[in-house]
């Protein structure tokens, strides 16, 4: 398998002139700006990995003269904080992203739905965006970006929930397809991407597809901000070429008795130690939105798998059942195990019920609950049943 | 008692009386009162001509939209992982001693509630507490007395 070491790059927060790398992109043909994504391999960053040329190739071959470029705002995987340090360090090149995806699809409207968590922001975003409105008309460009705040409810990171809040409604998922690009906020194809991509496709701009397509590996190209916590000498936000092991990882930030690293935040996944050598953190291996969090010796697994399980039950939106009652029941099956309540070969049945929350839950947020119930359970099960 | 109706009218001339208007609304109610009672929901409803269930059935999706009694300050305290890991429990322990409240309750001269949330985004400077809409990490039981005891003087 193909695998890098551990870098440090500084593409994201890197200071660039944005005026020039707009002027260099609206100076470009849609088709030219897709291929150039598409040439650099970039996957979104939000943490489904979808490639981000595609979605604007989609998007662009939508005839409906009226679209959308919404830039997700709504961080709110747990253990992730990198769009809130993005957006405020380099606001402006999160403008610049949306209008350069504006550019590729023919949308003159960007929407940032900004979670509530982060509204003391917004003072600050609404001031960079006068002037990026200025520097737009400057240039000569039609592009106008507005914002709507979440009010607390993690789902709303769902693209399709997120569209249902923008619209003024509960922000439950809708059915798919018609995906985002033929059909999404207010019905209209709908580029939704986010913070840290945008970003990127403005550097890929600057830079050149080649460069980014340099960095990381086949099937994780670039390089993506992480956001590290737990238990680590070095906790902060940190930009690293893809495709470094869980190991490269550890002997960096690790405090030297790391028993597990929680890639991906509470919808990721597992990797214990005896696992860390061989596991790439990437698409080839265990995929992040950029969430890594570490665990010593100290600390229960039990403790971590309950927190995670307390959080989908409370955010579940409760419009599918697998979901709604899924998470309720592991949440409370592996208290009952923890108690002794019932016998330890039940985590078995728990761990069906997680698959069949992965086959029929409607979105992510049901479909992922099994990742770290999974891992959790399968490699520290002494740890939940005693 | 502060008058609904006129805010009501003020955030719909502000935001419109479209549908995707009623988050802005109900988001500026809520900055300005804390918390959204029944009149100011059947107050909405009215002004932007939809049921009031559908204004309730919204809101009540939304954990910063309460629809419970709150206080000028409320404070959400981060109860997500590492939040938990890194002193969490102080921290409340801190604030319910300083308040005299459990979480989940509002003091009776209505100034502070106190609520544990879900993932603030401030995992590397844990533990981490949101007052209204500012943040504060990196807490100590003493530097949350500070804190606290700021606010109680801005009363």
């Amino acid at each position: 398998m193909e695998k890098k070491g551990l870098t440090k790059v500084d593409l994201i927060f890197e200071t660039i002139d944005p005026k020039e790398v707009l002027i260099k992109a609206f100076k470009m043909s849609s088709g030219d700006i897709i291929k150039e994504m598409l040439d650099s391999g970039l996957k979104g960053r939000g943490g489904a990995g979808f490639p981000t040329g595609l979605k604007w190739k989609y998007a662009a071959a939508e005839k409906e003269p009226e679209k959308y470029i919404v830039c997700n705002a709504d961080e709110g995987e747990p253990g992730t904080f990198k769009d809130r340090e993005i957006l405020d360090r380099v606001a402006y090149k999160v403008y610049g992203g949306m209008a350069i995806a504006g550019k590729a699809i023919s949308a003159k409207h960007g929407i940032v739905y900004l979670r509530g968590e982060y509204r003391f922001l917004l003072p600050q975003l609404m001031k960079e965006l006068e002037k990026f409105h200025k520097m737009i008309g400057e240039i000569g460009y039609d592009f106008k970006i507005n914002y709507c705040l979440g009010s607390g409810a993690y789902i709303c990171g769902e693209e399709s929930a997120l569209f249902e809040s923008v619209e003024g409604s509960r922000g439950e998922p809708r059915n798919k397809p018609p995906y985002p690009t033929t059909s999404g906020v207010f019905g209209k194809p709908t580029s939704i991407n986010n913070v840290e991509t945008l970003v990127t496709t403005m550097m890929i701009i600057k830079h050149g597809a080649a460069k980014f397509y340099e960095l990381g590996t086949k099937d994780s190209r670039g390089s993506k901000v992480f956001s590290v916590s737990g238990d680590t000498p070095t906790p902060g936000i940190f930009e690293l070429e893809l495709g470094m092991s869980v190991q490269e990882f550890v002997t960096e930030f690790g405090d030297g008795d790391t028993k597990a690293v929680q890639v991906g935040g509470a919808s990721g996944f597992c990797v214990p130690r005896k696992k860390f050598q061989n596991t790439i953190i990437g698409f080839e291996g265990v995929p992040t939105g950029g969430s890594m969090k570490l665990f010593n010796s100290s600390r229960s697994m039990y403790n971590v798998l309950h927190n995670y399980l307390d959080f989908f039950a409370e955010e579940s939106c409760g419009q599918c059942t697998p979901c709604r009652v899924g998470c309720q029941q592991l949440l409370k099956g592996v208290e009952k195990v923890k108690k002794g309540e019932v016998k330890s070969t039940y985590l078995n049945e728990l761990i069906k019920l997680a698959d069949t929350m992965k086959i029929a839950s409607k979105c992510g947020l049901g479909q992922s609950v099994g990742n770290a119930f999974r891992t959790i359970v399968e490699n520290f099960r002494e740890e939940i049943i005693y | 008692m502060y008058n609904v109706g006129n805010l009501v009218k003020e955030l719909s001339e502000k935001h419109g009386r479209e549908r995707e208007s009623l988050m802005p609304i109900l988001q500026g109610i809520v900055e300005k009162h804390n918390y959204l009672t029944d009149e100011a929901m059947v107050e909405v409803a009215r002004e932007l001509d939809i049921s009031a269930a559908e204004v309730y059935g919204t809101a009540s999706f939304y954990t910063f939209l309460d629809t419970d009694v709150r206080g000028k300050y409320i404070i959400r305290i981060c109860k997500t992982i590492t939040c938990s890991m890194k002193g969490k429990g102080e921290i409340i322990q801190t604030l319910e001693d300083m308040l005299k409240i459990k979480v989940g309750e509002t003091t009776s001269d209505r100034q502070f509630s106190l609520i544990e949330t879900n993932c603030i985004g401030w995992c590397h400077k844990a533990p981490a507490i949101l007052i209204n809409e500012i943040p504060y990490t990196e807490l100590t039981p003493e530097k949350t007395v500070e804190i606290i005891k700021g606010y109680m003087q801005k009363r």
